[in-house]
Formats: C-alpha cells, sequence, structure tokens
C-alpha cells in the first residue's frame, strides 16, 4: 500500500462528568492508508465517534479528557498543534461529514453560499472563483447548479447529505470521516450517496474513515475494517479477514445477530447481554461478561492483540489456535 | 444494590440532589427561608410596632434606640422593614398563585384541545397582552380601589397571559411524545391523559417561571405601592416605604435605600432559585 | 372461520391546506391470519406508519373498511373501541419517547391493566411481575425509570406493556430500528416466541428488508400510499416484480463480500404525495416507465398469494431474463 496518512497509538479519551468518569476509548492504534477506506463498525457507545471527533479536535474539554497516545498525521502530531495550526488543517486537510444532515447546514443560509464560504476560508482566492468552485462541487455530487441559490429547506434529505459531503470535499481534503453519513437516509437514498462517495474516492484519492454500525455499509465501500467494542480495537483486517475469517467472539456474534437475506434461518442467535458499563474499567477483557467462551483469565487479563495472519489483527486470549499455550506466554507479557 | 440505586434517582430527591450542587440556589434558598421566617416572626422579633411613632426623633440616623434610623415620623426602620417582608411576600406568593393557577388551566384546556379553543384563548390572551402591564393594573386597581388586596389582585391577573402561554408551549411539545398515544391505546381518557400524562410531564418550565414571577410580582407590587395604587399607609410594604422616602432621597437617602435592598435581595433571590431549578428540572442534564 | 383481520380499500387522506388533499394511504387491502405477521415495508413518507395507526384507530380511516374476527369495525362507537383496543396494541419505535419518563417500570407495564379495571392493585402488581419475566426483565428494575435503562430494556418494557391486555393484534411500528444490532436479534427473538406462545399476528412496519424476511409470512411493498408489490416473504425476495421492489431490494448493503449484486441505483427520490396524479406513482423514476403507467394500475395475482401493481411486470421479467441469459 502507499503511504501511511494517519497513525493513531495508545489513544485514549474519558469523559468527566457529576464525580463520574467514563472511559470511552481505551488505547486505540490504528494508521490509515492514502487512498483507503477504513470502516469503524460497533455500537452505541462503543467509542467510533469519539475517535473521529478526537482526530479533528473538536472533543469539547471538558467534559472530554485526552489522557493519551498519539495521533499522527502525516508526520504532524495532531494532539500537540495549537489551535491556529489546527484551524489551518480542520476543513482543509481533514474533513468531517457528520450523521445528521438536517442539521449540518444552516437553514438561513443559501446552500452554494455555505459552500463557497468553506472555499473561501481555507483558500486565498477571490469571491467569484470560490462561487465557481462551490458550482462545481454542486455537480460533482450530482446536484444542478441552478440550485446554488436556494435554502437548505428546499432540498429532500439525500441532497442535504450531497450537500455536506460537497462542503466537506470542497477543499480537495486528504483525509474524510464520515461519521454514519448514511443512517438517516433510505436505503434507496443511501445507495445513491454511498455510490457518490465511491466514486467522489476514486476521483479525488482521498482517504476515508467510516463510521457505520451497518456491517453491509462497510462491505460494499470498504477496504480494512476495525471492529470496535468498549472503547478498543478488538478486530481489524481487510474485508476478507473480517467477512470470512472473523476471530474475535464478538465480531462472530454481530454477524449472528444480523438476518441475513440469503439464508432461510428461522432464529438469529444475538450476542447475550448489554454494552458493558463504560463508567467502570475492569480489568480483563470487556467483552468477557457477553462471550460464551470467556474462562478466567478473561476476566482477569486485559488480552494483547495478535495478528494471527499478516495484517488480521485480534484482540482475544483465544485468537491463536494453540489456546493451551496462551495464558502462560500471557503472564509473561506482563 | 440495583434496586436501591434505582429508588434514590428520580423525580423530587433527584431534582433535590442536582439543585445542591448549586451553590447560588442553595444559598438563596437559604436568604428566601431567612425573609419568610422574619415574615412570620415580625412580631416577636421587631423592636416595635410598624405604626409606632416616636415623636421626638423623626428622621434620625442609627441609634441604640433604632438600629436603623427612623422615618419622618419617627417609626423605626428595622420594625417597618421585618414587618414589611410580610406584605411584600404576600403579594408575591399570592399574585403569583392567581396567576398560576389561571395560567395553567388556561395554558392546558389551550395546549390539549387546540384548533378553535386554542385560538379563542390565545386570542384573547394576545389582545389581553396588547394593553400594557401597568395600565391594566392601574386600571383596575382605580376600579377596585387601592387595597393591598387589589393590588394582589391585579397583578394576579396581569401575570396569567405570560403562564398560560408558556404551559400551552410546553403542552403542544408533550401532546406529540408517542406515550400520549400509547396511552391512549390502553384505553386512556382524555382527563386521564392530563392529568396523569402531560400536565406532569409539561409542569417543569412553568414552575420556574413561577419562581421567578414571585420576584417579578414582589418588584411590580412594589411599583404600584410607590405611585400610591397599592399598600396605603401606614401599612409598610418595600415599595410603599420607598415612595414615603422620596422627597427625602437628598438628605436621608438610607430611607430609600434599605427598603430597596430588601426588594433587590428577595427578587435576587428568586431568580437565582429559578435558574437554578430550571438546570435542576431539565432531563437533557439527567445522567 | 374468518381471517383475524380484513382491510379492504382502505384510504386516509390527509388536509395539506386548501383543496390539496396528501394521499398517506391509499386503498390498500390486506388479510391478516391469527398469529402470522405481514411486514409492510418501505421508505419513510410511504405511509406505512399511517397504515399501522389507521388500523388501531389512532388515526380514522378516510374511507374503505376494517374488520376484526369477521365484525365491522370502520366507525366503532366509543364503547366498541374499548374493547377492541384489549385486542389491538401498537408498539412504537422509539423506546425512549413512547415511555412516560415520570413513570417506573412497572406503573408503565400496570397503566393500562389499572385502566381496564378488571384486577385489583395487588393482581395487577403480580400480573406485572409475570409480565416482566415473559420479555426478560429482571424484577430488579420495576421501580427504576425509563431515563436509566438502555434502548433494549425500555423495548422490552414496551413489548410487557403491549402484552398487558393480551392481543390477540400487535401493531409494530419500527420496533427495533433505534437498537443496536446485537440487541436488536434479542428482541426480534423474544417477539417471535410470544407469537409462538400467544398467537398473536404482527403487522410490523419497518424500513430494514432483512428484518422483514426474517420476521413476516408475508410482505407488503409500499410507495407514496400505494402497495406495488405483496408476496409471501419468500418469493418476494426470489421473485420480485415490481421494479420498485427490484430496486430497493437491489440497494440493501448485504453484509458480505461475496456474491455481490449490482446495484440499481434509483435517480431521484419520493415525490410529493399531495394530490398525485392516477397512474403508477413509481413512474417518474422507474426505468422502464411507458405511457401505459399514466393509468391507474390493477393489482394483479402472477402467482399464488403474490400480488403486483405494475401493467408492465411480465414485460420487465422477460426483457430482464433475457438479458441475464
Amino acid at each position: 500500500m502507499g503511504e501511511k496518512i494517519l497513525d493513531i497509538t495508545g489513544l485514549k479519551v474519558e469523559y468527566h462528568t457529576d464525580g463520574a468518569i467514563i472511559y470511552a476509548v481505551n488505547g486505540v492504534n490504528l494508521s490509515l492508508y492514502k487512498g483507503e477506506t477504513l470502516g469503524l463498525v460497533g455500537e452505541t457507545g462503543a467509542g467510533k465517534t469519539t475517535i473521529a471527533r478526537s482526530i479533528m479536535r473538536i472533543l469539547q474539554t471538558p467534559p472530554a479528557k485526552l489522557c493519551g497516545g498519539s495521533i499522527n498525521y502525516k508526520g504532524q502530531e495532531i494532539l500537540d498543534l495549537s489551535e491556529k495550526e489546527m484551524r489551518r488543517i480542520r476543513g482543509n486537510k481533514i474533513a468531517m461529514i457528520f450523521q445528521d444532515p438536517m442539521t449540518a447546514l444552516n437553514p438561513i443560509e443559501k446552500v452554494g453560499f455555505q459552500i463557497a464560504e468553506t472555499i473561501a476560508v481555507h483558500n486565498k482566492i477571490t469571491k467569484a472563483e470560490a462561487e465557481k468552485r462551490a458550482c462545481d462541487m454542486l455537480e460533482m455530487v450530482g446536484i444542478p447548479m441552478e440550485r446554488y441559490g436556494e435554502y437548505p429547506h428546499q432540498f429532500s434529505g439525500g441532497m442535504k447529505q450531497r450537500v455536506v459531503i460537497a462542503m466537506a470535499l470542497a477543499c480537495n481534503p486528504e483525509l474524510l470521516l464520515a461519521d454514519e453519513p448514511t443512517t438517516a437516509l433510505d436505503v434507496t437514498i443511501q445507495a445513491q450517496v454511498l455510490e457518490m462517495i465511491q466514486n467522489l474516492k476514486e476521483k479525488l484519492g482521498t482517504s476515508v474513515i467510516l463510521i457505520t454500525h451497518d456491517l453491509g455499509v462497510v462491505a460494499s465501500c470498504c477496504d480494512s475494517v476495525a471492529v470496535i467494542y468498549g472503547g478498543q480495537v478488538v478486530e481489524y483486517g481487510n474485508l476478507e479477514h473480517i467477512f470470512d475469517h472473523p476471530t474475535h467472539p464478538y465480531t462472530i456474534g454481530l454477524f449472528n445477530s444480523l438476518p441475513k437475506l440469503d439464508s432461510g434461518e428461522t432464529r438469529l442467535k444475538p450476542i447475550k447481554g448489554l454494552m458493558p458499563n463504560m463508567k467502570e474499567l475492569r480489568p480483563g477483557c470487556h467483552f468477557c461478561e457477553r462471550c460464551n467462551d470467556a474462562r478466567e483469565c478473561c476476566k482477569t487479563l486485559s488480552p494483547e492483540t495478535v495478528e494471527i495472519s499478516p495484517g488480521h489483527i485480534v484482540k482475544c486470549h483465544f485468537a491463536k489456535k494453540e489456546v493451551e499455550s496462551w495464558p502462560h506466554s500471557l503472564k509473561s507479557n506482563i | 444494590m440495583v434496586k436501591q440505586r434505582h429508588n434514590s434517582q428520580s423525580g423530587l430527591p433527584e431534582i433535590w440532589r442536582r439543585l445542591k450542587k448549586d451553590k447560588a440556589a442553595v444559598i438563596s434558598m437559604f436568604v428566601l427561608l431567612a425573609i419568610i421566617l422574619v415574615a412570620v416572626l415580625a412580631p416577636l422579633i421587631a423592636p416595635y410596632g410598624y405604626e409606632v411613632q416616636d415623636k421626638k426623633h423623626p428622621m434620625e440616623g442609627s441609634s441604640r434606640a433604632h438600629l436603623l434610623g427612623t422615618d419622618r415620623l419617627g417609626r423605626d426602620i428595622l420594625s417597618r422593614l421585618l414587618y414589611g417582608a410580610r406584605y411584600s411576600l404576600a403579594m408575591g406568593f399570592i399574585a403569583t398563585a392567581i396567576s398560576a393557577v389561571l395560567g395553567i388551566i388556561l395554558g392546558s384546556v389551550a395546549g390539549y384541545y387546540g384548533g378553535r379553543i386554542d385560538n379563542l384563548i390565545m386570542r384573547f390572551l394576545d389582545i389581553y397582552q396588547g394593553i400594557p402591564m401597568i395600565l391594566l393594573t392601574v386600571t383596575l386597581a382605580a376600579v377596585l380601589g387601592p387595597s393591598l388586596r387589589n393590588a394582589i389582585i391585579a397583578l394576579g391577573v396581569g401575570f396569567v397571559p405570560g403562564t398560560a402561554r408558556l404551559m400551552r408551549a410546553s403542552i403542544l411539545t408533550v401532546r406529540e411524545k408517542e406515550y400520549i398515544e400509547a396511552a391512549k391505546s390502553v384505553n386512556a381518557r382524555d382527563a386521564y391523559n392530563i392529568i396523569k400524562h402531560i400536565i406532569p410531564n409539561a409542569i417543569a418550565p412553568v414552575i420556574v417561571s413561577i419562581t421567578m414571577g414571585i420576584g417579578n410580582c414582589i418588584m411590580a407590587g412594589a411599583q404600584l405601592s410607590f405611585v400610591g395604587l397599592g399598600v396605603q399607609a401606614p401599612i409598610p410594604e418595600w415599595g410603599a416605604m420607598i415612595s414615603d422616602a422620596r422627597n427625602y432621597m437628598r438628605g436621608n437617602p438610607t430611607l430609600a435605600l434599605y427598603p430597596g435592598i430588601c426588594i433587590m435581595l428577595t427578587v435576587l433571590a428568586f431568580n437565582l432559585l429559578g435558574d437554578g431549578l430550571r438546570d435542576a428540572m431539565d432531563p437533557r442534564l439527567k445522567n | 372461520m374468518a381471517p383475524l383481520l380484513e382491510v379492504e380499500h382502505l384510504k386516509k387522506y390527509f388536509r395539506a391546506g386548501g383543496d390539496r388533499q396528501l394521499h398517506a394511504v391509499d386503498d390498500i387491502s390486506f388479510t391478516l391470519e391469527a398469529g402470522k405477521t405481514l411486514g409492510v415495508v418501505g421508505e419513510s413518507g410511504c405511509g406505512k406508519t399511517t397504515l399501522g395507526r389507521t388500523i388501531v384507530h389512532l388515526i380514522e380511516p378516510t374511507e374503505g373498511t376494517i374488520r376484526f374476527e369477521g365484525e365491522d369495525i370502520s366507525n366503532p362507537s366509543k364503547k366498541d373501541l374499548r374493547r377492541l383496543r384489549e385486542n389491538m396494541q401498537i408498539i412504537f419505535q422509539d423506546p425512549y419517547s413512547s415511555l412516560d419518563p415520570r413513570m417506573s417500570v412497572s406503573q408503565s407495564i400496570m397503566e393500562p391493566l389499572l385502566l381496564q379495571g378488571k384486577l385489583s392493585k395487588a393482581e395487577c402488581r403480580e400480573e406485572t411481575l409475570k409480565l416482566m419475566k415473559v420479555v426478560g426483565l429482571a424484577e430488579d428494575y420495576e421501580n427504576a425509570y425509563p431515563h436509566e435503562l438502555d434502548g433494549g430494556r425500555r423495548q422490552r418494557i414496551v413489548v410487557a406493556r403491549a402484552l398487558a391486555l393480551k392481543p390477540k393484534f400487535i401493531v409494530c411500528d419500527e420496533p427495533v430500528s433505534a437498537l443496536d444490532v446485537s440487541i436488536q436479534a434479542q428482541i426480534l427473538n423474544l417477539m417471535l416466541d410470544l407469537q409462538e406462545e400467544r398467537n398473536i399476528a404482527y403487522l410490523f412496519v419497518t424500513h430494514d428488508l432483512s428484518v422483514v424476511k426474517y420476521i413476516s409470512d408475508d410482505i407488503m411493498v409500499m410507495y407514496m400510499g400505494h402497495m406495488v408489490e405483496k408476496a409471501p416473504s419468500g418469493l418476494l425476495f426470489e421473485n420480485p416484480m415490481h421494479p420498485y421492489t427490484q430496486a430497493l431490494l437491489s440497494a440493501i448493503p448485504v453484509p458480505s463480500i461475496h456474491n455481490r449484486k449490482k446495484r440499481i441505483i434509483m435517480q431521484g427520490e419520493i415525490t410529493s404525495p399531495i394530490n398525485p396524479k392516477p397512474g403508477c406513482r413509481f413512474a417518474a423514476r422507474c426505468r422502464y416507465a411507458a405511457p401505459d403507467c399514466a393509468q391507474a394500475q390493477q393489482l394483479e395475482e402472477v402467482e399464488r398469494g403474490h400480488f403486483v401493481s405494475c401493467c408492465r411486470c411480465h414485460e420487465i421479467k422477460k426483457a430482464q431474463a433475457y438479458q441475464t441469459n
């Protein structure tokens, strides 16, 4: 693969509220290469959005608190940048699309103007040039540029999301963070938007981090996948690793929870129990309470990440075939 | 353990737990309690009666006999302030209670039934609000004659539209909630729905506004007394005291200053408490 | 024996200002047998939610008949409605807004029983605890409040509440859309178990096609108030006839990296259902649209139990078969 543009190591984020601490992200390692689309999959509260917001440095502090780790963007340590330096990167080099297109646009500004404004903020160009670029962007996301002067309420949900994407891509960012970009949309519109993101990505060579809870979306437009649970990456690999050889019990459980279209199953096999309470950070594997294969060591020892095949990383004591050897070697690792 | 945690986490105890964290609100609450206590115990703690005149010592500064001095008739200012708390607070509480009851009823009916009834009530309130408040109360006080009771009625009626409007808006949001439909689908009648589901869920902002309304009522009452349409002499309502003092503002400003401070303190305390309540009752801040 | 629920030519129009009418549900007919599930799928604004609410009389129908156990309930008296509602319940989409935040778990579940007034307070409480057990809620949560619970548990409360009156029919309006997948599967399984135990019929409204396939016996596809296709669950997925159904099925992202099918990307979005013209409402977005489509479409039974409302469906099918060969 090409150049590594993002490298996250040991990222830890906590939310301090009302005397309680929520351990949202607990040591996440991720890297992203140029032109790659990485899917972050996980359920509500797994920490996906917090990771994205950390990269953009738009976490509200307080209550959020960055407690460690590093986010390296092309050799620059993002977490050390001043707010002024960050402003130059944000929206320009790294852009973000939010889940709800209804609230991401300013209802009292013309749609085209909002795009032009984003462009003008980051580039020293004339107003006319910015407008021209904004029109091009609209066309690119499939909205005729005659609609430049219309207001958000005149657009449907899918079109608003296109405008939001146009805004995000207006400055040719190298990295696009898309936080559930299609969750609020209908399936047929979702298909349109996903197709469009895919095409644009190929055209512009943008790297994308796609946050979603929908494994179907991941399968249709990602290159690699990180499965997030309890603020940690529990499994990471390319599509084949995750979809054909899911190894972490949580990943397997996720697939079993999904009703499938192509099989006549009569009963789903859901994961038992609920998401762990992120207010108590216990030792051991975060998934162990819901895991059918949990053993004694899962409750006390946090599993190491294991590379079970090149590029396929799993955070589980029993990821490797030779189970017997595991608890032993773990002891030496502590 | 689970049980315990769940029992202690809702309704009033929860609001109280959160209110306790707001220092300003807690201090305000103690200040208000103190003022109420003073009002209730005024005959016991006041050194003199409020109309007792010390004719030898009019317009005097503070002395051992009169801690805060005397007014032009030689009445003890401290005693008058202590008694004044009774009338000012009574004005605030009773007038607010009147406006709250009328406002909540009108607002609930308008909000729940909507349509023509809503239109009728709201247009009436619109017209009513178009008349300047002070003019309205002045007219009412003039028609009924100036007295404490009539001032309270005038104020109470005057504050109805604000409460009604707030209640209606609040009901409109709650009315659309699915749990109202859910209740209908298990055969809940309208009255049951309003009393059991809608009002309890819609009342929080109204309670906050009522708390702040007490302060406003005291203020407006003081204004009425100041222009001579409220409490009549020799009753020592704070606004009336300022009114009395206005001729001596130059020579003896403390005469107006003391009741002024009392009004300010009370109104401020009500406002801070209202602010605190708003934060404590906001379910979005629940965690 | 008459089917549990028969709906004939049901229409619900909303006034949309002036003489404009929003055709939310337009001429829908179907029958539902006891203990079976009819899935209703469609995109937002297609009228599927209105359909469910009209049947349980949270919204009054404009036209058409609804029969429940053979009895016409299109215009029930207040008394009939009270009786009916004990047999028909509705589960809403959002467990966050369908529970009164000021009522504890047991109060919420008990409410229908208390309103019914047949049982004493103590019996109600006993019944409530039983219901909590049935839906898999630990007794510990009896006095908890909704905001302390996660979405899955809240939806269990909603289900328990709906079961309280022992209904024969439940409208489920997107009951699992707001839940995470692992929790969603738990609730779906619960609903299937309950159906089996208590022989409840479901009208299962959702936009999620994989969920609907899993839970339904029959599936109805709606588009802008019209029923465009209805078939037994397996048939619909094997042999979708209506171009809209085909596009809808192809648009679902499948969580698998094999057998990737070609997505049919539809142009445009749903247009306004206000004062629609007669004829096929999908025609504006349909790539097979022809002049015939402007005429009112007839429902045709193309195979046993499989109804399609498209005058060109046979032609289209033939053309598609030709293309793949």
